[in-house]
């Protein structure tokens, strides 16, 4: 369990610049989730913390200590990755007692196997230890994949979109799991994904990433709240924030070029009158597509509205969000 | 038949395929049971015409390769004690008697040591030179694969000349060391290419994930890469052993009395004076046996499929 430092970090690959001048510091015990889009940089900030890729540029620091000339082993840090990377000769079993055989670690035969019982448990992979890496499902892979960095007692754990191959019932069974292992660790662990939902139920922190840029660092409910820019309050949000001209709706401050919308910033039943394109019946939940002004518009509504194709529904805005002609945030 | 596919092959296209196979088969065989057969005939039978189907068998065929025998006359011949043994009863009856063994176990063993030791090499080789190239950032590394090619865009005997040159200066000629070498040589950018071929199918992940489980990049390479390349380097080896296995034209040009391999002395045992085809095809059988052997051993690791589905790709 330990703290990540990353001062001016930048890597280039040819000439396409993945990360650009990172500064940031991940608190012992937190959970990182790193969104962007692809390209963003953030799966080349997690090979850089591991070892497997070296930084251009600036200095990586675990518990205040560099580890850039560090092989990947000496950092003593554990990766799930996106493409999970069984070995196809090994059984599961043998997968999992991998690195604790490892010359850093030489664990002793009986703790190998108790650690191993011990995370098949958690993972819900007992009856398959005996089966060979290549005839498990994709899902099973997976768990083993996460297995395989869980059995150790890494300082860092680096998760590389590791739910997302998976169905969804298992993504939230193990999105709680992760949690839960976060937690009772006290372990660091910096994650990437694209499901803002992970973002939002799993962080402590959340890391936005802009092709190569850290846009925004801090707690998830802040980025959501208060994000610094259009980009970082696209990120986060379902369905996604409406951008839309501000002078659209009266009271715009000076400056301001964009209007920001989530759902809950949107009153109905007063306001402009808009109209109804679509509504979605998701069961929990219904959106709701308005027209307003050849402006489209996603929001939310009652359950069990009664609204259909072709209504009018008064809005108005309620504390937006503005952004001024660049795209930052204004306060 | 409960359905039907226009994937599937019918009926009729089936049997079409089978005998085409059957027949390939058939004729590519022949030669080989041909000379299987002719190891244990008689010379008369050997040479007879038309050729004999059913036979006799005897391992006279055998035994002369075996041996070196001379010609003694009949009264001498009934003058020594009874045969001690059944090979000596076979010399025998043909008035002659074992004057000792003949060089065939020594140039086979030659052929063991070379053909398996540039194998081992090339492949040996092949692997580290082939990983290099498929993993790191080797500096002109096109140009360099490119001319390892090269080395096979001409018959290997085009060299002769330089090659026997260059080993007499060495001091390589008629010794196991370069025979060996020369062999390597000839491989190495097969085993190069293909191994590369093998290994660039191998995720890097695979490794990433050990480096970071805590191996050195060399334990990386021996635990992870070298069990998933088990395939290609069976089938690497199959190939550098056939070559240097059969290879007869700088066998006879550079070794002789210490280093010659079995092709260039299966022909010498043609003998003087008879025609010993029997003796001759008996040396052929056995010379096929060991890459048959080393080929069935290693018939497993040919078939692919044996790492898919590990990574999602």
């Amino acid at each position: 369990m330990a703290e990540v430092t990353l001062t001016n970090v930048s890597k280039s690959f040819g000439d396409t610049r993945a990360l650009d001048n990172i500064t940031m510091t991940v608190p012992d015990g937190a959970f990182v989730v790193l969104l962007g889009p692809t390209g963003a940089g953030k799966t080349t900030m997690l090979r850089l913390i591991s070892g497997l890729e070296h930084p251009d540029a600036g200095d990586i620091l675990i518990d205040g200590q560099s580890v850039v000339r560090d092989t990947p082993a000496q950092r003593d840090v554990a990766m799930v990755f996106q493409q999970y990377s069984l070995y196809p000769h090994l059984t599961v079993r043998e997968n999992l007692a991998f690195p604790l055989r490892s010359p850093v670690l030489r664990t002793p035969k009986d703790e190998i196997r108790r650690k191993i019982d011990e995370v098949a448990e958690v993972l819900s992979i007992s009856h398959k230890l005996d089966n060979k890496a290549t005839e498990l499902s994709g899902g099973e892979m997976q768990r083993v994949s996460i297995g395989r960095a869980l059995v150790r007692d890494p300082r860092i754990f680096l998760m590389d979109e590791p739910l997302s191959s998976l169905d969804a019932k298992l993504r939230a069974d193990l999105r709680v799991e992760l949690k839960r292992i976060q937690a009772s660790l006290g372990a660091t662990i910096l994650y990437v994904t694209h499901d803002q939902i992970e973002a939002m139920t799993m962080a402590t922190h959340v890391g936005v990433l802009d092709s190569g840029t850290l846009i925004q660092f801090g707690p998830p409910r802040e980025i959501y709240e208060r994000p610094v820019s259009q980009y970082a309050a696209q990120r986060l949000g379902l369905p996604r924030i409406n951008l839309l001209p501000a002078n659209l709706f009266p009271g715009a401050p000076p400056g301001a070029v964009t209007i920001g919308l989530r759902p809950e910033q949107l009153i109905q039943g007063e306001g402009q009158e808009s109209t109804v394109v679509r509504v979605e019946h998701l069961g929990d939940q219904s959106r709701l597509h308005l027209k307003l002004k050849d402006h489209a518009i996603t929001t939310l509504t009652d359950v069990h509205t009664l609204l259909k194709p072709g209504d009018s529904v008064a809005i108005a805005p309620s504390s937006p969000l503005y952004f001024d002609a660049g795209g930052t945030r204004i306060e | 038949m409960s359905g039907y596919s226009i994937t599937d092959p019918t009926r009729r296209q089936k049997w079409i395929a089978g005998t085409l196979v059957v027949l390939y088969a058939l004729i590519t065989i022949m030669p080989l049971l041909w000379i299987f057969m002719t190891g244990f005939k008689s010379p008369v039978d050997a040479i007879a015409y038309p050729p004999k189907v059913t036979f006799q068998p005897t391992l006279e065929g055998y035994v002369n390769l075996f041996t070196t025998r001379t010609r003694v006359a009949p009264e001498q011949l009934a003058a020594l004690p009874p045969p001690e043994t059944w090979y000596e009863a076979i010399v025998r009856n043909r008035n002659m008697v074992i004057a000792g063994p003949s060089r065939y176990g020594q140039r086979f063993l030659n052929s063991v040591i070379i053909g398996f030791g540039s194998t081992f090499l090339s492949v040996f080789l092949g692997t580290l030179a082939a990983y290099a190239f498929s993993r790191f950032r080797v500096p002109l590394k096109d140009d360099l694969l490119f001319f390892i090619l090269s080395t096979r865009m001409m018959p290997p005997i085009a060299v002769a000349i330089p090659i026997f040159l260059m080993f007499r200066t060495l001091g390589l000629s008629d010794t196991h060391l370069g025979m060996i070498l020369l062999y390597t040589a000839v491989n190495i950018s097969l085993a190069v290419w293909l191994l590369k071929g093998f290994i660039d199918e191998i995720p890097r992940e695979y490794e990433e994930a050990a480096l970071i489980d805590g191996y050195t990049r060399f334990q990386a390479f021996y635990k992870v890469v070298l069990p998933q390349a088990a395939t290609g380097i069976a089938s690497t080896a199959i190939f550098c052993l056939v070559f240097a296995w059969n290879e007869y034209a700088f066998a006879v040009l550079l070794t002789s009395g210490n280093a010659q391999t079995a092709p260039p002395f299966i022909p010498t045992i043609i003998g003087v004076g008879g025609q010993d085809w029997p003796a001759v095809a008996a040396g052929a059988t056995i010379f096929l046996l060991p890459v048959m052997i080393f080929t069935i051993l290693l018939r497993k690791h040919l078939l692919r499929g044996i790492t898919f589905g590990a990574v999602r790709k």
